[in-house]
């Protein structure tokens, strides 16, 4: 590269960093700093009615994963909160799960219209967002109840003879997540199989692989990128899931999201929801991490 | 068989009636305008389409019910249809792996592929990084990898420039004498078929007009249609009588008809290389106009005018002035070629 070229793209450079300057200092400001904060918090001690006192303490970080006897004072393992993390992981992998089951034949429904009527299925796919989420999980509420529109089916059809509890267990926040979260895998899935080259299907079938292999072996390879980018939109926002195990799980099904809201709540303890709140974030950077490996792994095979 | 879209008034007989045995071993080419169904007729024989009524017989053995990937038939796609995941390897190996052969000689017969279409230098990079001509070469090798009995080719050449194409076509005929595989060749290119094939199937709206060897089919077409698709044809209206051939004017201008020509009146054809031109008056030729000559390098295009207004070409070799002397408007005397008339059906 020649001196004035080099020159030339150093301006170039300087000038890109000036025009997005203001962004950036938004960003920082409106991002980083809330983040910062709760990291401070993480590492202070509670306050007598909540708020934190300006003083070091690691307790916030010692109570999120272990307890101390009360009559004893030995330290063990916080059961509960390890309960609580593995229930909001599971549930999340779940949801993000059921969602891809569901959405790609939905997904790959929708592609395969005539392109005038795609429109009007991604519309209707996106219809329930323009509710609030708050109400919708109460229309969940009333579909699965014990009085519901479900039970009151099945037993009006003679099917059970008692209701069946769904409300308030884990199996109806993951029904109200995989319904919540389900426009979100559809999306990015139909952007990836509008794309894909339907004649790669009769290729494979050319080779001599059956429907199996042909969805395994070139389908599901080619719209990866679409997979992953759903799993997570699903994934991320599941883990820090509030108002449907909330509603749903009717407090007895806590997830992160809502054991963090106690400690800023009732609990009192905002050096613990500070420390809750980074772990959280440390667990869907592992999350995406992963998927950013499996990904790029893909693009080095190669 | 028949292959019918649609149904009702939409119905359209996208191969009306199409019958064909094709030899094995054989370089077959079907050749026809766009539309005329020839794409259709090769997603039949794979397995992508079902005949409306009619057999497909491989080796005696019926596989009309059979899926695509239960055919020991392989395409090479119009678009190549690679598969962008894979390396160029892995996609050449992808039929012999589907066929649950072992690693072994997976690898072994990719290798033998690579180096068939000289592609070794390749093998690890993905569809995406080569060039036209060098995709069409995997999608070849993809094709011929599984050691089909038939190998089905939709236009393969058609994405490429004129010079990698002729490449090409002397790489194909390359590997069909090697393999000895049979292949199905489609194209729309009557130069292509002619300078490939073994045998032509000429199609039109359906229907299978003519199959024959190239020169047969130059030289012998059954119908205007052929005559016109296959090279350049001039067309004159004529009669056929016990005696000869006539011009509608009345002129006599051929020998013997051929045998088996119906008596009464025909469309005759003859090739522009197969009209000579002479002095004006000589007897026994026609007197025609010069309304243009056309320089294309070896050859010159001579368009003339006959007394009764039927305007032919015909070509001459150009001499090494380059100019054959032939001014609008100039008077010339016009001969046809002992035995260069062709009597068409229709
Ligand atoms: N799936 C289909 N549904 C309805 N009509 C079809 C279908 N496939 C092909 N046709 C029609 O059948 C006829 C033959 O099509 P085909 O693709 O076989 O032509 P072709 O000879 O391969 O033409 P080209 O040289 O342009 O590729 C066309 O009129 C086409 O519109
Ligand atoms: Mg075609």
């Amino acid at each position: 590269m020649g001196g004035a070229e080099a020159a030339r793209s150093r301006e170039r450079a300087r000038t890109g960093w000036l025009l997005s300057a203001p962004a950036l200092v938004l960003l920082l400001v409106a991002a980083s700093g809330p983040l910062l904060i709760v990291l401070v918090y993480s590492f202070l001690a509670p306050g007598q009615y909540g708020n934190v006192v300006w003083q070091f303490s690691l307790d916030g970080w010692f109570q999120v994963f272990l307890q101390r006897d009360i009559f004893d004072g030995t330290v063990g393992p916080a059961d509960a909160h390890l309960t609580i993390f593995w229930r909001s992981v599971k549930l999340s992998i779940l949801t993000t799960l059921i969602t891809f089951a569901l959405g790609l034949p939905t997904a790959w429904f929708i592609a395969t219209r005539p392109p005038d009527r795609r429109a009007m299925w991604l519309f209707l796919i996106t219809i329930p967002f323009w509710t609030n989420l708050l109400i919708r999980t109460f229309a969940i509420m009333e579909v699965i109840r014990n009085e519901g529109l479900l039970n009151n089916l099945l037993i009006g059809l003679g099917i059970i003879g008692q209701p069946v509890q769904i409300v308030f267990t884990e199996t109806a926040v993951l029904i109200g997540m995989a319904y919540v979260y389900l426009p979100l895998m559809v999306l990015p899935l139909f952007a990836a199989i509008d794309r894909f080259d339907f004649r790669m299907i009769e290729a494979g079938y050319d080779l001599y692989a059956s429907r199996w292999q042909v969805l395994r072996r070139v389908i599901l390879p080619i719209i990866r990128p679409g997979i992953v980018a759903g799993s997570i939109l699903v994934f991320v926002p599941s883990l820090g899931a509030y108002v449907t195990p909330r509603v749903l799980g009717g407090g007895k099904q806590m997830m992160i999201g809502n054991f963090i809201e106690l400690q800023f709540g009732q609990g009192r303890n905002w050096p613990l929801g500070a420390a809750l709140s980074m772990l959280l974030l440390a667990i869907v950077m592992v999350a995406l991490l992963v998927y950013v490996r499996a990904t790029t792994r893909e693009e080095r095979d190669g | 068989m028949v292959k019918v879209f649609g149904s009702g008034d939409h119905a359209l007989r996208a191969l009306d009636d199409v019958s064909l045995t094709i030899e094995t071993g054989e370089f077959f080419t079907l050749l026809g305008p766009s539309g005329c169904g020839k794409t259709t007729l090769l997603r039949c024989i794979a397995g992508f389409e079902t005949p409306t009524a009619g057999a497909i017989l491989l080796s005696g053995r019926d596989f009309t019910a059979e899926p695509p990937n239960r055919r020991p038939v392989n395409t090479v796609f119009q678009s190549y249809a690679l598969f962008p995941h894979l390396t160029v390897a892995q996609n050449i190996g992808f039929g012999l792996e589907m066929l649950g052969r072992p690693r072994a000689e997976v690898a072994a017969t990719v290798e033998r592929m690579l180096a068939l279409v000289k592609l070794e230098a390749f093998a690890g990079r993905r569809p995406q990084q080569l060039s036209g001509g060098q995709q069409q070469r995997v999608a070849l090798a993809r094709a011929l990898a599984p050691a089909p009995q038939v190998l089905l080719l939709d236009e393969p050449l058609s994405a490429l420039d004129l010079k990698l194409r002729k490449e090409m076509q002397g790489e194909l005929k390359r590997l069909q004498h090697e393999t000895g595989i049979t292949f199905v060749f489609v194209t729309h290119d009557q130069e292509e078929a002619l300078t490939m094939s073994d045998r032509i199937g000429v199609m039109s709206e359906g229907r299978l007009l003519q199959i024959g060897a190239p020169r047969e089919i130059y030289n012998h077409p059954v119908n205007r249609f052929v005559a016109d698709f296959i090279g350049e044809t001039n067309f004159l209206r004529g009669r056929v009588a016990q005696d000869g051939l006539y011009l509608a004017t009345g002129e006599r201008v051929g020998a013997a008809p051929p045998s088996g020509a119906r008596i009464g009146e025909a469309t005759l054809a003859v090739r522009p290389e197969q009209v000579r031109l002479e002095g004006p008056g000589d007897p026994g030729s026609l007197s025609a106009r010069v309304t243009q000559t056309v320089y294309f390098g070896t050859d010159t295009h001579c368009h003339l005018h006959l007394a009764d207004g039927t305007e032919i070409i015909a070509r001459l070799q150009s001499p090494p002035s380059g100019d054959v002397g032939l001014a609008p408007g100039a008077e010339v005397g016009v001969r046809f070629a002992e035995g260069a008339l062709q009597v068409l059906g229709d």
